[in-house]
Parts: structure tokens; sequence; C-alpha cells
């Protein structure tokens, strides 16, 4: 009976392997485990069995019976993958059409991502960032900085006036960032160190100048200031700017609110400061002087002191300095924008390049 | 102010090529626009000729054959057309060879068959005068063959200097002289007032000033002339001199060549003169008829309201009581420090003159500048004021060029009617201030030979010096600092001073809080796929009627610009929106199939309430800013802010779309916006009165949200658009970043109910989760709206809201027993605004 049983296992076991499909495998479960298959009439019987072959029996059939189930399990399983692969594999995508696109991210003006890098540089050195109003009183634009009525200096900056019959002292669009100055004196005594980027207005318009543009304001008030930290301070926000080999310049020069006054330019980051490219020709970004004009600096000339003393401004124990530049003109010539006005046509095709 | 190098060379030849002593005077701070060459590029070429002999061309009638010795042994037949040419003349000759201006090379040529070796020169060709009527004839002297430069300035080299208004000594050539002594150490001759050279070829014989004061003539000048100075505030001094037997003609050829080189335009001896020591001395002069003033007698005095005066230029200017005006007994004979009347213009048929040299009041002259839309190099030099002690410098130079050139037979002795001289103190250097303020130390004896260099007076005590400041540095030069100043712009600063950074500890560099949040902000827009513009500040006035905005509105008052560039810059803007929805027409118009646009920028109100902090425009300093000016935050889409592909169409962005990003903004800075309809009217006049409304952080309307209203899209030429703009301050004081504090989370889970709502379309989803979070209690932590429906199953005028409420309590599960009875008090609450629950 023993021998039987081997047998049918066997049989089965080749059954099973057989079966390619779930049917043939139900087919295979029925005829070897089903309620008419022969094991199970076997071990249905073992009750009518002598006793000494009731025991070998009943362990061979019921070993062979969880054997021959499990198989089957397994086989079920393995068959499940087989089909789920190849359903797998008809599911075909064109996996060279173009992905769904994200929603693109927007940009930054330049203006503004220029503005972050200087007011990052500058923080980095130890000053804070400042905002002041636009439309100003006479007094903080001129009179403060040492402007007073009349002065020829006046006649410098075609001034924007603002119809106004509620002040006594004109009121006016700043035609620099320099009023905050006087603002900031005002508001906090020394030692100082601030920076103020913000809209400035001429009327003048064209490729070169647009009746708005935005400045950076610098100014530095403590007791041992000089020139000479002047310099360093500029150069070392160029270098941050436009690379650590260049090198600063300041020529004389005249602003009613500094004294000394001075022009400062940056070497040229084309033509390092020759003047000429390595072909031989002008170069064209400094005009063969190898120097960039940036902008205006200089002493914190005593009278504008004068006009904050309250605040502790004592010209005999502070001193300082004051700088101030177009963020334009930097954005130009970081980025080779040729005319000023591009910064405020707003034209997306101009705006998308600055990502 | 044009500089030829020449000229300046009378006074100082700092031995420099043009180009060189232009890059020092830049660097000790006066800025060289440019240098250019007068006449010919080249001198080579140019020689003295003397003409021989001339026939007629045998074939042209116009054309003269000339013989003209140029000094080579040997006559060269030269064909020349002038008319005037003769036998016997000195002239200028352009070999083959030589450059014209302009770039004309002279060749050997036929003209007519008639073989020529050169040209015969004009003035105007030789860019030394404006004759064209025929070749320059030199005076008899020179031999031939001697190259013309000797003679004559050709190529002259012109700096055209920046003069900063500080700098009223360099609108003068012996300033720039000065100048220039200072920066190259070359020798400088005494100043043409004090026996040093005036011109070339003029005797210092003429130049003795002192003998004018002598009686040498009939006449005497106070006899002849009477000054009146009414107004001695706006005219500090005014000094005249009379001259007889004056002969009015064309200048000599060396005064027109520097005028024209200097950018003048020569007219005659007598004017040319007042020219020509203005811009020697930097002092302006005019000169009057004296024949045709009335008795000789000038007032200056301020003009009458309405006052006319026919100018020089030829055009009547009339005059304000705030005006000085040079008057004589008819009426005005000029504006003073401006511009001579015609009345008593000098003429060919003038034989006397009165020679005016007068100081004015420097702002008085700008403000009258202004208000008359006239400036003139006289008036150019007076606004910046000058010195009165400048007028004697004037009037001694121009007598010694009036007797010389004019033969004029001067009166003597000088009209002068000065009010006191303003006065000068000494200016203490003390030791060691250069060093402080420069960082950079230059020795005493440094300091002082650079300021004597400059003209000023120095001398010691002790370590300090005590410096006088000499009369056309006196409103410029007036204290120490300004000593510092003069010493370190002519030590080589750009070589010498070290690049150092400030000592001192302690300085916290940083943006504010409210900045750092302002670019997170701006970040915000830009992830959400805006591109960033920057708007004009300034707009049109109509832009308040194309936002409908009624009068009673106070953004229809914008702050007006008395000077605008244009009408339509002419006002500030009150709001963004009309910038952005203008940005996005012109970009749709170039060719954009979308727009998404966002501005962060100021809007200009005539008041209002200010703060909180500078971007809600409270501004340091002890004066209120004149205009309230917060910043806004404004973004525009017009199109899908989605992108579309080959997987389906983006569908236009609509009033939720842009909320969304309003909300993503919010959400990044931590706190969150709700939108409102505040009051039953429309929410903005611009907006789709459906589909709009305030925007709220914490309870404060800080803005507006909403389709733009199609009249205005249709002004802005746009099919349709949603926008939102509200004040960035109010959105960032309600922010918690850097200030959140840690609540612990709970372990035990939510329980999450959902409610679907009948209520009346007109209630807001707002209202219905109101009524919810105020009746839930503590354990209702949060309520969101899924589904909104409104059909099949609801009825007419009802919508359906589906609610799911979040019930969670920190220290326990929460069973069915707890939430049905505040789920309960909520369905009451939800009864009190008409709400049942659905099915
Ligand atoms: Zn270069």
């Amino acid at each position: 009976m023993v021998e039987r049983i081997e047998e049918i296992e066997a049989e089965a076991k080749a059954a099973v392997e057989a079966a390619g499909s779930a049917a043939e495998l139900e087919d295979a479960r029925v005829k070897y485990l089903g309620r008419k298959a022969e094991l199970t009439g076997i071990l249905r019987g073992i009750a009518d069995l002598p006793p000494e072959q009731r025991g070998p029996v009943g362990s061979t059939g019921n070993k062979v019976r969880k054997g021959l189930e499990a198989m089957i399990e397994a086989k079920v399983e393995g068959l499940k993958n087989a089909e789920l692969e190849k359903s797998l594999a008809e599911d075909r995508i064109d996996v060279t059409l173009p992905g769904s696109p994200a929603r693109a991210v927007g940009h930054l003006h330049p203006i503004t991502r220029t503005r972050r890098l200087i007011e990052d540089v500058m923080i980095g050195l130890g000053y804070q960032v400042m905002e002041g109003p636009e439309v100003e009183h006479d007094y903080y634009n001129f009179t403060a900085l040492n402007h007073p009525e009349g002065h020829p200096a006046r006649m410098l900056q075609d001034t924007f006036y603002v119809e106004d019959d509620q002040h006594e002292e004109e009121v006016l669009l700043r035609t620099h960032t320099s009023p905050m100055q006087v603002r900031a004196m005002e508001a906090s005594p020394p030692p100082l160190f601030m920076i103020v980027p913000g809209k400035t207005y001429r009327r003048d318009s064209d490729a070169t100048h647009s009746p708005m543009f935005h400045q950076v304001e610098g100014l530095a008030v403590g007791e041992k200031i000089t020139l000479a930290d002047l310099k360093g301070t500029l150069l070392a926000m160029l270098r941050e700017i436009f690379g650590p080999d260049r090198e600063i310049r300041m020529r004389p020069h005249f602003f009613p609110f500094t004294e000394p006054s001075v022009e400062f330019d940056v070497s040229c980051f084309r033509c390092g400061g020759s003047g000429s490219l390595e072909d031989g020709s002008r170069c064209g970004l400094c005009k063969g002087i190898g120097w960039i004009e940036l902008g205006g600096a200089g002493m914190v000339d005593p009278n504008v002191f004068g006009f904050v003393a309250d605040t502790g401004y004592d010209p005999d124990h502070v001193t300082g300095f004051a700088f101030g530049f177009g963020i334009e003109r930097i954005a130009m010539l970081q980025h080779n924008v040729g005319d000023l006005r591009l910064f405020f046509d707003n034209d997306v095709r101009m705006l998308e390049q600055f990502s | 102010m044009r500089v030829p190098y020449g000229w300046m060379a009378d006074y100082c030849d700092p031995g420099l090529e043009p180009r060189d002593l232009a890059e020092q005077m830049a660097m000790t701070g006066t800025e060289v626009e440019r240098v250019v060459t007068l006449g010919p590029e080249s001198a080579d070429g140019f020689v003295i000729g003397k003409a021989v002999s001339v026939e007629k061309h045998p074939d042209a009638d116009r054309l003269n054959v000339c013989q003209v010795d140029v000094g080579e042994g040997e006559v060269r037949t030269i064909v020349c057309g002038a008319p005037n040419v003769a036998a016997g003349q000195t002239v200028v000759v352009a070999l083959p060879g030589a450059v014209m201006p302009g770039g004309m090379k002279i060749k050997q040529a036929k003209l007519r068959g008639v073989e020529s070796n050169g040209m015969i020169c004009s003035e105007r060709e030789l860019e030394l005068g404006e004759d064209h009527d025929g070749i320059l004839v030199l005076g008899d002297g020179p031999a031939p063959g001697t190259p013309a430069a000797e003679l004559l300035p050709l190529a002259e080299p012109v700096l055209d200097l920046e003069v900063t208004p500080n700098r009223t000594d360099c609108f003068g050539i012996y300033g720039v002289a000065r100048e220039a002594h200072a920066i190259s150490g070359a020798e400088l001759a005494p100043a043409p007032w004090d026996g040093g050279p005036i011109g070339p070829g003029l005797s210092s014989e003429a130049g003795d000033v002192e003998r004018l004061d002598d009686p040498v003539g009939e006449e005497s000048t106070a006899d002849r002339i009477r000054i009146i100075v009414q107004d001695e505030d706006l005219c500090p001094r005014f000094t005249a001199r009379g001259y007889t037997d004056v002969k009015v003609g064309p200048s000599p050829l060396w005064l027109k060549a520097r005028l024209i080189a200097a950018g003048m335009r020569p007219i005659s001896n007598v004017v040319d003169i007042t020219n020509y020591v203005m811009w020697l001395t930097g002092q302006p002069m005019h000169a009057y008829d004296l024949d045709l003033v009335p008795e000789g007698e000038l007032v200056v005095r301020r003009a009458e309201s309405g006052e006319k005066v026919a100018a020089l230029d030829g055009n009547e200017y009339e005059l304000s009581d705030q005006m000085v005006a040079v008057a004589d007994r008819n009426g005005l004979a000029g504006i003073g420090g401006m511009m001579g009347g015609s009345v008593s213009e000098v003429s060919e048929t003038t034989t006397t003159v009165l020679m005016e040299a007068a100081n004015w009041n420097g702002p008085n002259l700008l403000k009258t500048s202004r208000d008359l839309g006239l400036r003139s190099e006289a008036s150019s030099r007076f606004e910046k004021q000058l010195h009165p002690a400048l007028t004697l410098r004037a009037q001694a130079v121009a007598a010694r060029l009036m007797i010389e050139i004019c033969g004029a037979t001067p009166m003597t002795g000088l009209v002068d009617v000065a009010a006191p001289a303003p006065a000068s103190e000494p200016i203490r250097l003390r030791a060691g201030r250069v060093e402080r303020i420069l960082g950079l130390a230059i020795e005493t004896d440094r300091q002082a030979e650079a300021l004597e260099m400059l003209g000023f007076g120095v001398e010691r005590d002790g370590e300090d010096l005590v410096v006088t400041v000499p009369p056309d540095r006196h409103y410029d030069v007036t204290r120490e600092i300004d000593l510092v100043e003069e010493v370190g712009r002519i030590s080589d600063l750009d070589r010498n001073l070290p690049a150092t950074l400030p000592s001192g500890a302690g300085r916290p560099g940083g943006l504010s809080r409210q900045q750092s949040l302002q670019r997170r902000a701006e970040d915000s827009l830009r992830e959400s796929g805006f591109d960033e513009m920057v708007g004009w500040s300034f707009t049109d006035p109509a832009e308040v009627e194309r936002l409908r905005l009624d009068a009673a509105d106070p953004r229809s008052h914008p702050v007006k610009l008395a000077n605008p560039l244009s009408e339509d810059q002419s006002v500030m803007r009150t709001i963004l929106l009309g910038s952005v929805l203008g940005a996005a027409q012109r970009n749709l118009s170039r060719g954009a199939d979308r727009v998404a646009l966002f501005e962060s920028g100021r809007v200009y109100l005539p008041a209002g309430e200010f703060g909180p902090g500078p971007l809600g425009g409270d501004f340091p300093g002890n004066t209120r800013p004149p205009s309230n000016e917060p910043q806004h935050l404004c973004a525009v889409a017009v199109g899908s802010i989605d992108p579309s592909s080959w997987r389906g169409e983006a569908g236009v962005s609509d009033f939720f779309a842009l909320k969304g990003v309003l909300e993503h903004l919010a959400g990044g800075l931590g706190t969150a916006v709700t939108v409102e309809r505040l009051a039953d009217g429309p929410v903005q006049p611009f907006l789709h009165p459906g589909k709009s409304g305030s925007v709220l952080v914490e309870g404060q309307a800080i803005g507006w949200i909403g389709e733009v209203h199609p009249l205005v899209a249709a002004e802005y030429d746009l099919d349709g658009a949603v926008a939102f703009e509200i004040a960035l301050a109010d959105l960032l004081a309600a922010s918690p970043v850097g200030e959140e504090a840690y609540v612990d989370f709970t372990p035990f889970p939510p329980v999450d109910r959902d409610l679907a709502v009948l209520v009346a379309e007109e209630v807001s989803a707002a209202t219905v989760v109101a009524a919810v979070e105020g009746s839930g209690g503590e354990l209702l932590t949060g309520v969101s709206v899924f589904d909104v429906y409104s059909g099949e199953g609801v009825g007419e005028g009802e919508k359906s809201l589906a609610l799911r409420l979040r019930f969670r309590a920190p220290d326990r599960t929460l069973s069915d027993e707890e939430i049905d009875p505040l789920v309960s008090g909520i369905v009451e609450s939800l009864a009190g605004i008409g709400g049942k629950l659905r099915g």
C-alpha cells in the first residue's frame, strides 16, 4: 500500500509540473487530491486496514498529500507571476515622449538679483540694510546733505518736484539714496554701518539715463574711519561681485556732502585692465581705458554731521565714509545688457533669461 | 570748459602729451571728457608762402595761376580760386602730402590743364576762423618755407574739461594752468593780470596797468560814467572803465583762433576781448557802446515785474521783480550777469566803449536762469558764485588788450561800486589731521608744498599749517577738511592710499526680519511660476479712469509731479495693478501666449496709516516722509499658469488657481489668508463683482483678489485676467517665522467625521466653516470643505457642502460617545445659518 502511495506521489508530481495553466493545475489537483482521488480514498479507508499497516500508510499518505498541496500552491504563485510578467511586458508606453511638465518656476528681475547680491556682500562686511522714502523733503535730499538753497550743485541733478502745498519746503522725488544717510543718523547714534538700496529719480531719459533707476548708498561712521577704509571696503565689495582679480581706482571729484570726494572705477574684467583684448583690438567694455566707472564716494562732510549733532555725530570725534552707485550699472556689466531701458520694459523674453 | 593746449602753455607747459595730461588731471579731480585736435591732425606740410605773381587762368575765369615761393629756391605753381589772392601776399600753403581737417589729402593735380602743386588755404579750411570768402592773408615778415605751426595754432590739441561746480578757478585758462603746475611741477608764469603774458606777440609794455590810473587821456572814467547799484546783495561789485578812440574791426588771427578753439564764435575785436578775458581769467565781462548809454549812466536794480529787455541773442525776455537788471535812463540795457541788451550793443561804428566787469549773486542768477530758461557762458560762471576781487583782474587784462588790439585810449581810473568784500580768515590745518581723514601719513613739508603750488599762502605754526586762501578759491576752500582734500588730491592717492577695512568690532550686519521675509514672499511667487517685473513709479493720470476708481477713492488722488517728462508719466502710482496689466498687455502684443507677472513695489499715497516698519512706509528719521509709501505685492495671470503638454491642454487659470498661489505664499510665511466678501457691493471697481473678494490675514483686510472686470481688461486689450494685490508689510506682520513655539504632538489618532450640509446658495463656505468652528469645542481641530455640489437631488437655490471634521484629544483615543454630542451641537449651530444635513 505504501508503495502505491509513493507511485501516486510520483505520478502527481509529474502532472503538477507539467501543468502549463491554472486550469491544468486545477485538473491535477482534483485528480490527485480531490474527493474522488485515489489518495483521498486510501486515507479515508485507513480504518479498514490491518492495525500494523494503519500507521505507515497514514503517515506516508498525509505527508504526500501535504507535499502535493504545497507544490500546487507554489505552482499557482509561479503561474500568476508569469501571467503578470506577460501582461506587464505587453503594457508598453513610448518612453521617448516628453515628460509631463512641472509648473515652470518664474524669474526674479535682474535688478532684484543684483540688489540682493550687493546686500549679501555688504551684510558680510557688517552692514545693515535700510530703506527710505522716495518722495522726500528737500531738506533730506539737499539741505542736510550740504546743498544749500541756490547752490549750483543742485543743478547737477535734474530733480522732479512734486506739486505740494502741505509743506513749507519743496517736496521732490529723491535724486539719490543719500537722504537716508541723514535719516539713519537721526535715528541712531554712531557707530553706524548701513546700506540703502532703492529707487531714485532724475529728469533725464536716453539709452544711458532713465528717469527712474536704482542706487545703493553706503554709510560707515565710527571713531577711526578713513579714506583708506573706504578704498578697502569698495575693493572687497567689487571683488565679490566682479571677481578676485579686480582692482579699484579712486579719482578725486566733487560732491557737496563728502569731502574729500572721489569717483571710483573697477578694473575691466573683460580685458583685465589692459584696455585691449587678446587679439590686440580695443576692449569695447571699458573703451580701451582698462577701467569702468562705477560710482561716487567720499568722506562724510563735517557739515552733514552738523545736521545730526543731536544724535552724537561730532566731526572731531567721528569720521565716516559714504558711497553710492547704480544697481542697473552693475547688472548691465554682469549680464552684458546694453540698454538701460530694457530693465523697465519687462519683456518676458528678457526676464526669463535670468533664472 | 575747452582748454586749447597752446593757450594754457603760455602760463604752464607741463611738457606732457595732452592725453597724459588729461589722465593726470582726471586723477587729481578734473575729468577730461575728451581731447580733440582742432585744425589738421598734423601740421606737417603746412608752410608759409609768398605769392610772387598771380595771373588769370587761361581757360577758367574764376581761377588764378599763382607762382608761390615756399622757400625751396624755385617757385611753385599753384592754382587758386580765391578772389582776393594777389601778388605780394604772405599766405599759408598746404603742400602735396598735407592732410586737411576732415581727411582730404593734398595732391599734385591738373586744374583745367594747369599743374597745381599745393593749395593756398583759407581761415575756415584750417579751422582757424570762419572766413571763407577768400584765402588767409598774413602780415609781412615770416620767411617763405617757415612751418605754419610756428605762427598759427595748427593741429591744436584741445582738452575738454568737466569742471566740477566748486572749481570756479578752472573756468579760466590761468586756473587750469595752475592746476597743471601743481600736477607736473612745471614752472608757472605770472598771471596775465600780474604782468604775465596775455597773448602771442603782445608787448608787455602795453600791460603796464598801473599807468591806466594816471591821467593819460583827456577824460577820466568817473567823468563819463556813472554807476548806481541799488541792490548790493544781488550785485556785490560793479566795475567799469571807459575807452575812447576804439577801432572796431575783426580780431587778429591768433585771438580768433583761440576763441574758436575754446568753442566761441569771434564777433568783433571788442566783443572778442570780453570773451577772451572771461576764458582766461574766469571773470565774464560785458562791453557797451558808451555813446548809446545816455549820460553814461547805468543803474543796477531789480527789474519791475513784467519789464522787458531785448537781449543780444535777438530774443526779448520778460523779467520778474526777483531778477536783477542793468538799466539806462530809457529802460533795461541788460540782464545782470546773464546777457547784455541790444540797445547799447557794440557795432562797427562804435568808438567809445564802457567795459563792465561785475560780480553777481550766484543763487539769484541760478534761479533767473531756471526761470528764463536761459543760460550763457557768463551766467554759468556767475551762478557758481565768483569772488568780487576777480573783477579787477579782468579789467586789467582787458585794458592791455583794448590798447593793443583796438588802439583804444583808456580813460583814467575805474568806476568801482563795491559792497564790503567777503571776510577771509586763514585756516589752520592741524598736524595729524590729514592722516586721520585719509589713513595715509603725508609729511607736513609736503603738505605745505602741495598747498603752495595750488596758490595758497602757507605759514608754519609748530606742526600746524596756517593757510591763506586766494580769492578764486574763496568759496570752495573754507575749512580744514577742504585743505585735507587739496593736499590729498595731488598726493597721488591712487598709488599711495592703502586699502584697509574699518576697525571696530561688534557690528552685526544682516537683514531685518521684515527684509528676509520679503525675500521669502518674492521667492514664493517666483516658485509659483511668476516672473518679477519692475514697473515705473510714475504713471498716466488717466490710469485712475482705466481702473474705474471714482473720486471718492483715495487712490484717485495721486501725488503729482510739478515738472514731469511727459503727461503719461506725471503722477505717482497709487496701485500696482495698472503697471502689471500694462506689462502683460505689452508682452501679449509681442507674441506671448500667456503671462504670469508679479511686482513687489511701492505705491505712493498722499496720506494714510504708516507702518508697520519700512515696508509699511514707516521710515527712520525725525520727519515723516511727505507721502505714504507702502510696499505692495501684485500678481497677474493671463491664460494658464500651468503648463500644457501632449497629455492635455491646461485650462485658463481662474480665480481659484490664483487663490492657490496666494495661499501658497501665505503658507510659505507660516500664516494663512482668507478671502471674504466684506460688504454687499463690489470688492473693487476694477474687479468682476461676482468673482472677487477681500484678502484678510488675522481678520484684517490687506488687499484684494479676483478676476479683472471685463471692461478694465478690455482697456488693456486683454481677454481676461486674474490678479491680486496685497500690502506686504501687513502680511509679513502675521508671519510667525522664527517665533514658532513647539507644541508636543499627540500619539492618539484623530477621528474624522464627514457631514454633507445643505445651505442656501448665497451662504459662503467661510460662513459654514465659521459656524462649525464656533460650535465644535476644543476637541475639533480642523474643518475642511472637500466637495461642493448643486443640481440633481439638491433643492433649487441650495447647494451641498461636504465637510470633513477632525477631532482629536491630546491624552486619549476619542470614542463615538464623546464625539456624537459634539457633532449634534455643530448640526444645531449650522441650523442657525439655515443649514441642514443632507439625506
Ligand atoms: Zn576692458
